[in-house]
């Protein structure tokens, strides 16, 4: 006997309410990773880390500071559900678990912005 | 409520080394979110001028950032590999345990390969003759 409903088994959306989104996304922003940030440390590992006028001349280019937006953007979205999954699986009191994964939530969306302003500000400088 | 059944642990399983690669992956994904921040933190130096950036790349000279950034290298390479063992598994191949034991071999032994190379080009691209203590 289940007392789900014939709606919810339908739609398949689990207890959560968002199905295998979770899962899906992790999936999707890992695969747009590969590409990313394989191209990110090739690039950086061929510059002139110490010299900040030609560090900000390549990141001062528009399609490299629009690659490397795209770079802080889906980090900080695959590791946001990424150390989520390490939370909701090691952390068991509720109030623990609430915090945490609200200060990671935070943590991930300001650590997000604050790459891409200063990707805009040395972009648009 | 207190009492409700559990699904077979940890414990119960002999162990494999499979298991390592995969709490491993764990481990260096919880690293790469720190080097996440470790990224965001060098972005903003560089936008913020040439004081505050020599300042930050004076930070990441020192001995205990140059074995924290050999730590991010292999965390972040590990990571990489074993992301890509993960992706192809989600495609239903590679399940079998002989082809999953060798996978994680050949993980391994790029992860390690790929972090000598990353941090051998590292030290050049900082400028530095030798990693240092390392």
């Amino acid at each position: 006997m289940s007392l789900r409903t014939p709606l919810s088994k339908v739609l398949g959306r689990g207890s959560a309410g968002d199905g295998v989104g979770h899962w899906w996304m992790q999936r999707v922003t890992a695969v747009a990773l590969l590409p990313l940030t394989a191209w990110f440390v090739i690039s950086l590992l061929r510059s002139p880390l110490q010299s900040y006028d030609a560090m900000r001349g390549w990141l001062g280019q528009p399609w490299v500071a629009v690659l490397c937006m795209l770079l802080v953007f889906t980090l900080a979205w695959h590791s946001k559900l990424g150390v989520q999954v390490v939370v909701e699986d090691y952390v068991h009191g509720k109030g623990a678990k609430t915090t945490l994964l609200l200060l990671s939530t935070f943590i991930h969306i300001f650590a997000a912005v604050t790459g891409i302003v200063a990707i805009l500000r040395i972009a648009l400088s | 409520m207190d009492q409700r059944p559990l699904s077979p642990h940890l414990g119960v399983y002999k162990f494999a080394y499979t298991m390592s690669l995969s709490i491993l992956h764990r481990i260096t994904g919880c690293a790469a979110a720190v080097g996440f921040l470790l990224f965001v933190w060098w972005l903003t130096a560089l936008a913020s001028g040439p004081d505050s950036y020599a300042r930050a790349m004076q930070c990441l000279s020192s001995p205990l950032a140059k074995l924290l950034l050999v730590g991010f290298a292999f965390s972040f390479v590990y990571h990489f590999c074993n992301g890509i063992r993960h992706l192809v598994w989600d495609t239903g191949r590679g399940l079998e345990r002989a082809q999953a034991r060798r996978s994680g071999a050949v993980v391994i032994v790029a992860a390690v390969l790929l972090t000598a190379l990353v941090v051998w080009l590292g030290c050049q691209a900082m400028g530095f003759s030798h990693p240092g203590p390392l």
